[in-house]
């Protein structure tokens, strides 16, 4: 207990002074609603873990997107965001898209990376349903393979109203 | 049965229910910053209510008038207990309607109305927070009214403001071996019937370990905004009752309002440390398996047992 | 002629001609009025009870040479009237309710005479004013719940058992009454309970204890106390529900009645151990019975293990009284006997209601089990809410009357010490501790039976084709839930028939324990308050402002009829629910010890590989474990004594000539 308390004490704050919101993003009219507030759930449809790995980022100490306002959660009933990920696999198609049923609205679908914007790598792949929009109307993109925290917070900022 | 008393009361449940999210705000940022994070603001618990708002109600297709009344009930049941218990005056009109073991079987009504919600949602989820909240709560009960025996030995009574009362007239008692572990067990039971690590991680997303939350996943909008208040106001509820039950030193005896004002700032001084508390426990400590708690909540009702055994030898 | 005395005539009269319509009238007239003079039998003995209680009547009369040994004498005063009112209070919406539930199961001619000879005895037992008219009025009461406890034995192998371990308990409980009244009538002198009282000088200490224990275990055994409940979780299920009503809401108080006129009233209070013993065989019963309930799938085995754990809580009230009598706390006592004496009433309402209610599910679905149960609060919309006020008392809820008595009753053990007694200081700690042990699992139990029930989507085929019950049943079942209601709301009222009740028989004069404005309860005594009315007042004004905020909110945007979130499966049916049996396997974990579950789980692997699998069996079962542990060792050892004797009759006819020569001489050779 001691040795973590000296591990805070000497590494003090490690958040670095977040991106500002992305102005190049166009929200639904609807996502006025949601100012200040923005709770996701996130969805894996079928990626490669690339995509988590820097959306847990985005939540960690250094890039720290709960300042903007923005939480995870467990249940599409208390989201107002469901961020997916990956190509839609044939497996996920069902589950997704009662998952976006499940969600109240006002809803936001972001579709966070390559694959989930257009399949990305896997493009064609045996396994494969389609990207995202295929399956539920998506709001809002963020490309990149995967894209980095700074750029998913970014994002999010956006929509959270940042 | 006087207007100013009733004031006095609807005053205090205004003043718990404004305070409990900005409370549980500070909850969050003390962990945040303890984990070098910088954490959402204090006001963000209440940007969330507003928002839940204007969402949806989803209601499913097998729930029934419990689903509907569920939610009213618990966050009733809270606003009742937030104007009985004690954190500004003791001069509520209330102080003669129900004493500490009403506040606590009012509680435990909140408790049951949100287990049947769980199952009347008909999922594995609903049913297995439901059946884990429960066990839970019954076998937090004997710790409970054990201690609360111990505080009405050296009060002479169970009623709230008598007790506050006693212990503002002999200081020296606030210090005793009673009252030290009766406030021992009762954090122990405050972090178990508002759902804190070690007995339930109020953030966790992994539905197997939860057992408040999973109860919840079925709610949206409006009934997911009572219910998070309501959670909220519970929380705020126990602290208070460590509060100014152990140390009630700034509480008003009259219904003054310059009285009230101090009393305020004293309750909101009181309450910020025990949340300082709470957030620093949630992170030092993990989680502990679901059937080590029984383990947990046998330690502290010996330590209220012992409280009671003092209360009798040092009479 | 008073009201009293008229009102018992009137009893009676109803009590006859509800036997005569059930001999004479033929089978569809004959439930309805049976049911109806039942119902005016009951209401008689509610307003003699009442002329009692409330307007201060008295009524003593005897009936000279009614049996060979002697008269009947009848003895009616407040202490009784407090019983029979609890009884009247269950047993006139169960008349209502037994002529819609007779008219779908058992009606048969000695079924339906039963009932009405039942309920009469029910009622007159408190007013036995001596030894032979009480053993004759609980004999009779045996033999009439015996009646209809048997009454589906022709389709029910389970009955059947039960009737038998019935039987023999309750003529157990005959057995050791009657040899406490021999020994009080042989020290005192005197047949009848005034000469009795009369003489309660002469009888010495060991004789008094003596007595105590026998009518501790007579009477325990009536109440459904520990170790001697076993038949009533066999018992209660098996007999039609308007009788299980009246059984667990009534009948099983007679114990209490006994204990308390025999211990407090006959022998004029004892030393402190009686107390002691009283309270510990409370403790255990309320713990035991309510951890068995927690496990039982049955929902009327249930409630009936349940009634086990509320006569344990009546029990601790008692013992805890004596304890403070004999340590010179009178007014604590008369608190505690008040808290006793209120649940009583309380249990016999709450616990008759949900006995009601589970016999509507039961026509309704045709099973017991909770676990093929579900959804019937949108299929059966009375018997839920009515369930649902009854199950809430059960689990000592505010509003709900069950919340009241228990708060006295922790008023009562809170405000014990600082005593002089050690054994107190020991005592008490260790009873609150129970008792809230006992008030959260009572809590776990009812979420369990009413969320198994009533909740989400029924689990069997029978479940979703269930319908609300018949109009009478419906009546009853409403009227019994107003009873309820108006016990929580207004204790006051009965503030002061229960200081009549305490005060002369119990002997403990100080004043009124319960003193009240109408609004605000307050005990002598002691600094508390309550006021269960304003309690209401709160929550329900708390509920509606609630609702105002959020009102427009819900209705603007409130989304129907659309799944649950299931995590995204495709499939969601009854069989993702949580079970009842589910429910309770945290806690039966936590308790294994106590509870000693029996778990078989047989696998039946795929003839081709021992890697697959066909299908997997479950069976659980948690059985009494007093049953297993004290009463078959007793059985097996009566049956292996039984056996040897039996060589004693081999059937050979030399042999039994032998023996009634030899039992010739010997008797010759005694007489001389």
């Amino acid at each position: 207990m001691l040795r973590l308390l000296r591990t805070i004490l000497r590494a003090g704050r490690a958040t670095e002074p977040g991106p500002s919101a992305d102005p190049s993003l166009v929200l639904p009219s609807h996502a006025g609603r949601l100012r200040g507030s923005l709770q996701v759930r996130l969805v894996d449809a079928g990626s490669c873990n690339g995509c988590e790995a820097e959306f847990a980022a985005a939540f960690g100490p250094v890039y720290d997107a709960e300042r903007f306002g923005v939480r995870l959660v467990a249940s599409p009933r208390h989201a107002d965001a469901l961020v997916v990920t990956g190509p839609v696999t044939r497996n996920m198609a069902v589950p997704l898209a009662k998952t976006w049923e499940a969600t109240p609205g006002p809803k936001l679908v972001i579709a966070l990376g390559d694959c989930a914007k257009d399949c990305g790598v896997f493009a064609g792949g045996h396994g494969v349903h389609g990207s995202v929009s295929d399956v539920v109307p998506v709001d809002v993109e963020i490309p990149g393979c995967p894209p980095s925290p700074d750029v998913i917070v970014a994002a999010m900022r956006r929509v959270a109203g940042g | 049965m006087n207007p100013t008393g009733i004031a006095v009361a609807l005053l205090q449940a205004v003043f718990v229910i404004a305070c409990a999210p900005l409370l549980v705000g500070w909850t969050r940022l003390v962990r945040a910053r303890l984990e070098g994070r910088v954490g959402a603001p204090i006001r963000q618990p209440w940007r969330d209510l507003r928002k839940w708002f204007v969402k949806e109600r989803m209601v499913s297709e097998h729930t029934g008038w419990v689903f509907a009344l569920a939610p009213l009930v618990l966050t009733g049941s809270a606003v009742l207990v937030a104007a009985l218990v004690p954190s500004l005056s003791t001069s509520s009109a209330l102080d003669q309607v129900g004493d500490l073991f009403a506040v606590v079987y009012l509680l435990l009504l909140g408790t049951v109305a949100l287990s049947l919600a769980g199952l009347d949602a008909g999922t594995a989820f609903g049913g297995m927070g439901a059946s884990r909240e429960m066990t839970i709560t019954a076998i937090a009960e004997p710790t409970v009214l054990v201690a609360i025996f111990a505080l009405s030995v050296s009060a002479g009574s169970s009623n709230l403001g008598v007790i506050v009362a006693d212990t503002l007239s002999r200081p020296s008692a606030a210090a005793s071996p009673t009252n030290l572990l009766a406030l021992a067990a009762l954090a122990v039971v405050t972090v178990a019937e508002t759902g804190r690590i070690p007995v339930d991680n109020p953030s966790t997303h992994l539905e197997l370990t939860m057992i408040h939350e999973a109860m919840t996943l079925e709610f949206s909008g409006p009934d997911l905004a009572m219910i998070e208040l309501a959670a909220h106001v519970r929380l705020v509820v126990f602290l208070t009752l460590l509060a100014n039950l152990f140390v009630p030193w700034g509480i008003a005896t009259t219904a003054q309002p310059l009285h009230l004002l101090v009393a305020a700032g004293a309750v909101l001084v009181k309450l910020t440390v025990l949340a300082t508390i709470v957030a620093t426990v949630e992170v030092f400590l993990a989680k502990v398996r679901l059937f080590r708690v029984p383990e947990l909540l046998a330690a502290s009702f010996v330590l209220a047992f012992l409280a009671v055994t003092a209360s009798f030898f040092l009479a | 002629m008073n009201t009293t005395e008229a009102a018992f005539i009137a009893m009676a009269v109803a009590a006859s001609a509800a036997v005569a319509a059930a001999i004479v009238l033929p089978a569809r007239s004959r439930v309805v009025w049976v049911g109806v003079f039942t119902a005016l039998s009951a209401t008689a003995g509610g307003v003699a009870s009442l002329a009692v209680l409330v307007g201060g009547d008295s009524f003593v009369t005897v009936i000279p040479d009614v049996f060979p040994l002697g008269g009947v004498r009848l003895e009616f005063d407040a202490l009784s009237a407090l019983f029979t009112f609890g009884t009247a209070l269950v047993a006139v919406p169960a008349a209502v309710y037994g002529i819609g539930y007779s008219g779908q199961g058992p009606s048969s001619r000695p079924a339906q005479a039963a009932w009405p000879v039942l309920v009469w005895s029910v009622m007159m037992v408190p007013a036995a004013g001596n030894a032979i008219g009480l053993i004759a009025l609980w004999e009779l009461m045996a033999l009439s719940s015996t009646v209809l406890v048997l009454a589906e034995h022709h389709h029910n192998a389970e009955a059947r058992r039960a009737g038998q371990w019935y039987v023999a308990m309750t003529h157990l409980s005959l057995l050791a009454i009657a040899l406490a009244l021999f020994i009080l009538v042989h020290q005192t002198g005197g047949e009848s309970f005034a000469a009795m009282r009369a003489g309660a000088a002469n009888v010495g200490p060991v004789a008094a204890s003596t007595v105590f224990l026998l009518a501790l275990v007579g009477f325990g055994v009536k109440a459904g106390v520990v170790p001697l409940h076993v038949w009533l979780p066999r018992a209660h299920p098996e007999a039609p529900s308007h009788v299980s009503a009246l059984m667990s809401g009534a009948m099983v108080k007679l114990g209490v009645y006994g204990l308390l006129r025999v211990g407090w009233d006959l022998l004029d209070g004892g030393p402190l151990w009686w107390g002691a013993v009283v309270l510990t065989v409370g403790l255990i019963s309320a713990m035991f019975g309510i951890l068995h309930a927690l496990v039982a799938s049955d929902l009327k085995r249930l409630l009936a293990y349940s009634t086990t754990e509320n006569v344990g809580l009546i029990f601790v009230g008692v013992g805890a009284a004596g304890m403070f009598a004999a340590s010179d706390n009178r007014p604590l006592a008369a608190v505690a006997l008040a808290a006793a004496l209120l649940h009583v009433l309380n249990h016999g309402a709450f616990k008759g209601l949900l006995f009601l209610g589970a016999g509507s599910v039961l026509t309704a679905t045709g099973t017991r089990n909770l676990d093929h149960m579900g959804g019937l609060g949108r299929r059966m919309p009375v018997t839920a809410a009515t369930f649902a006020i009854g199950g809430m008392a059960l689990a000592a809820l505010p509003p709900l009357n069950g919340f009241v008595s228990e708060w006295l009753l922790l008023q009562s053990l809170v405000h014990s010490l600082p005593s002089e007694a050690a054994s107190v200081a020991v005592a008490m700690p260790v009873a609150v501790a129970v008792v809230a042990l006992t008030g959260g699992l009572a809590a776990a139990a009812f979420v369990k039976a009413f969320g198994s029930a009533f909740l989400a989507m029924p689990r069997s085929a029978e479940a979703e084709a269930a319908h609300e019950s018949p109009f009478t049943m419906r009546t009853g079942m409403i009227a019994l839930a107003g009873v309820c209601i108006a016990l929580a709301l207004l204790p006051t009222l009965l503030a002061n028939p229960l200081e009549r009740a305490i005060a002369p028989a119990t002997g403990i004069a100080d004043g009124a324990p319960i003193s009240t404005n109408g609004v605000y309860v307050h005990l002598a005594g002691i600094q508390a308050g309550l006021s269960p009315l304003m309690l209401t007042l709160g929550l329900l004004i708390g509920v509606v402002a609630v609702f105002a905020v959020v009102r427009r909110s819900r209705a603007r945007s409130t989304v129907r009829d659309i799944p649950p979130w299931g995590c995204g499966r495709t499939l969601q049916t009854s069989r993702m629910e949580y079970t009842a049996t589910s429910f309770a396997e945290p806690l039966q974990r936590v308790f294994d010890d106590v509870l000693h579950p029996e778990i078989d789980v047989v696998v039946d692997h795929h003839t081709e590989s021992r890697h697959y699998v066909e299908s997997i069996r479950y069976h659980s079962e948690t059985r009494d474990g007093i049953e297993n542990r004290l009463y078959e060792p007793l059985l097996a050892v009566a049956r292996r004594w039984g056996d040897r004797a039996r060589s004693v009759q081999n059937g050979s006819i030399h042999r039994y000539l032998t023996y009634s020569l030899v039992v010739t001489v010997v008797v010759l050779l005694v007489s001389q």
